[in-house]
């Protein structure tokens, strides 16, 4: 794909920092200029004040919604949390997956039956979650991050599948009915549940919050310089020395933590879990949010999750069931309007590039 | 051994009759993938359409005249989405735009396809004629299935020769290898490139339609379709003729005799079957050596 031999001789170990080629949405990730290559002061400035007005306005949500559509935001953050998560292997390692809704899975139904038969404590029910899913990252990115491109989408595809299926069949968690009567999360072991839907969602806000952070901590760290490595130049890495592997299952092992942190949160939103939530649509949903907001940026991602969620769940009420239509009609007018997604809607470089999917 | 062959003889022969739906509907996904490099998950809803094709002109009593024009209208439906998506994708480069596009595409699809036809199951009868059963193995098997072996391998020989053996196949060929090259010496490759697409799509059609009377048709069957055929042309090679037909045989085993024989397991054998498969052949069981053989 790339012939960087050429160039590898004259380049030191970490030569990903200055390659200006293959850095998508430079500048336009507000989230990340920290670590590019031209400082643009006034874009961070810019960046911050967007980022804090945001979490305000998310924040402020339960002061003037009712509970129905508190709820539907809880899940769009728990939803976006997932999607961060696909993000990180698609767009930013470059390695596209429709499997993180395996240990988005994983993390739901680890919270719900410890909610159930343990401890009501989110945080016990994120950290077992979280652990859980990171835990069978592990064990299935160690044999699906040898592959690439459209073979390991399709591993990924496989490891979602046989997930669903296991959950479909598994009778601990109510195979094809569900695991139900997850009772309300305290904050601590032995705090008073949570009742106000209010209350409930500021704790998948935090969530929410937390899990993005370690993302963008992930991905400005020498490891997601690495990950950018991968993404515009494996051979080029690999002929210089640096084994990828290691990054490569690192980035998976975080990236299913995360989904299990989005799955813990999207359980104590709905405190129901059921197979159809890691069905095919889901995984689907959850990469082409990514596309639709801009791969490798943190930030159009969730946009991406914010605008697919909003469309399917809340617009289609308002249509009659036409969601899936709608949605079809926004992909199809995003792919010809923003090339680059919603990240780069605003600052569109102008040379258009392949990015990492499938080749 | 002889036993175990008789008890499971037609569990293998439906395996087989799946296997030829199958891959009537894979090998135009892969040979667009092989020769555009365009992803196309529109696939399972262009064949979907083929099978309400039939549900639309069969809706009372089938003949074979009657059957065949339902097949060639499948065909030419076909032959126009796929030119359709060849030019809508042509300016798309990047796969995961390329998947945003087309899945958008099949949502829409699906969604005008549930308006027309409903949310119910429908149901396409066989030609009458072809209804009955004839004795396979000294058991009655019914005579569609086999006509439907039969027609698809015909379609995969017609189609070996074709690419193997005409100009126009050479071209293909060609422009698989080497697109530059074939645009220099004065082929639009364009229009290739739309005519694979056509022709992929129009033989998805077809399948959908011949599938009907064993599938029926009705709405998420297209999600179906379409990650069956993703399984066969990744299992088999990605671009390769051969492969979709020895993935086509893999899957159509595995969803038959692998169910009868476990089915404890029965929902997860296909897609353990495919990561074994990749994991330990990652290009597939039979890749493209140099393109669409």
């Amino acid at each position: 794909m790339i012939t960087g031999q050429a160039h590898a001789g004259d380049v030191e170990v970490t030569p990903m920092e200055h390659t200006p080629v293959n850095e998508p949405a430079e500048g336009a990730a507000p989230l990340r200029t920290a670590d590019g290559v031209g400082n643009r002061p006034r874009h961070a400035v810019v960046a911050r004040v967007a980022i804090g007005l945001a979490i305000l306005v998310l924040a402020s949500l339960p002061l003037f919604l009712a509970p129905y559509p508190i709820g539907l935001a809880g899940r769009i953050l728990a939803f976006a949390l997932l999607v961060v998560s696909v993000d990180l292997l698609t767009g930013v390692t470059g390695m596209p997956t429709l499997g993180q809704v395996a240990y988005f899975g994983t993390g739901a139904y680890a919270a719900g039956l410890v909610g159930i038969h343990l401890s009501a404590s989110g945080v016990v029910q994120l950290l077992v979650g979280t652990a859980a899913a990171a835990l069978l990252a592990l064990v299935t990115g160690a044999v699906a991050v040898r592959t690439s491109g459209i073979v390991f989408l399709m591993v990924t595809l496989a490891i979602g599948e046989l997930t669903h299926r296991v959950a479909d069949s598994l009778t601990v968690v109510g195979a094809s009915n569900g695991l139900a009567g997850i009772p309300a999360i305290s904050v601590l072991p032995g705090g008073p549940p949570l009742q106000l839907a209010g209350l409930v969602y500021w704790w998948v806000l935090g969530v929410f919050l937390l899990g993005t952070a370690v993302a963008v901590l992930v991905v400005r760290s020498p490891l997601g310089r690495s990950m950018r490595g991968v993404r515009d130049g494996e051979k080029r890495l690999r002929a210089l020395g640096q084994n990828t592997y290691p990054v490569k299952l690192t980035a998976y092992v975080v990236a299913g933590g995360l989904a299990g942190a989005a799955g813990t949160a999207w359980v104590a939103q709905t405190r129901f879990f059921s197979p159809g939530d890691l069905g095919f649509d889901v995984a689907a949903f959850a990469l082409l949010s990514v596309v639709l907001g801009g791969a490798g940026t943190l930030w159009g991602p969730v946009l991406g999750a914010f605008v697919v969620i909003l469309v399917r769940d809340w617009l289609s009420a308002y249509v009659d069931g036409k969601g899936a239509l709608m949605l079809g009609v926004l992909f199809v007018v995003a792919v010809y309007t923003l090339p680059r997604g919603i990240a780069g809607a605003r600052w569109r470089p102008r040379t258009g590039r392949a990015t990492g999917a499938g080749s | 051994v002889i036993a175990w062959l008789d008890a499971n003889s037609l569990s293998m022969l439906n395996g087989v009759a799946l296997a030829a739906v199958l891959f009537l509907i894979a090998v135009g996904l892969s040979l667009v993938f092989g020769t555009m490099d365009v992803l196309n998950l529109a696939h399972g809803a262009v064949s979907l359409t083929g099978a309400y094709i039939g549900v639309a002109l069969l809706d009372r009593g089938t003949t074979i005249p009657l059957f065949v024009v339902a097949v060639l209208a499948a065909a030419a439906f076909g032959m126009v989405a796929g030119t359709l998506l060849a030019a809508m994708t042509s300016s798309v480069g990047d796969h995961l735009r390329q998947a945003l596009l087309t899945l958008g595409v099949a949502l829409i699809a699906g969604d005008v396809l549930r308006e027309i036809f409903g949310a119910d199951v429908e149901s396409v009868s066989a030609p009458a004629s072809l209804g009955g059963a004839v004795s396979v193995f000294g058991k009655p098997y019914p005579m569609y299935r086999l006509v439907i072996i039969g027609v698809s391998a015909v379609i995969a020989v017609l189609l070996y020769l074709v690419l193997e053996r005409t100009r126009a196949g050479a071209i293909v060929r060609a422009t698989v290898a080497d697109r530059a090259m074939v645009e220099a010496i004065g082929v639009r490759t364009n229009l290739v490139l739309g005519g694979v697409f056509g022709a992929g799509a129009a033989l998805a059609a077809v399948g959908g339609l011949l599938a009907a009377p064993i599938l029926g048709a009705q709405p998420g069957l297209d999600d179906t379709i379409l990650l069956l055929a993703l399984v066969v042309v990744v299992v088999g090679g990605l671009g390769s003729l051969r492969g979709a037909l020895v993935g086509a045989l893999l899957v159509g085993q595995v969803q038959t005799l692998g169910v009868a024989l476990l089915s404890d397991y029965a929902s997860f054998l296909l897609f353990a079957a495919m990561a074994a498969v990749l994991l330990t052949r990652p290009r597939g069981l039979l890749p493209a050596r140099t393109g669409a053989h």
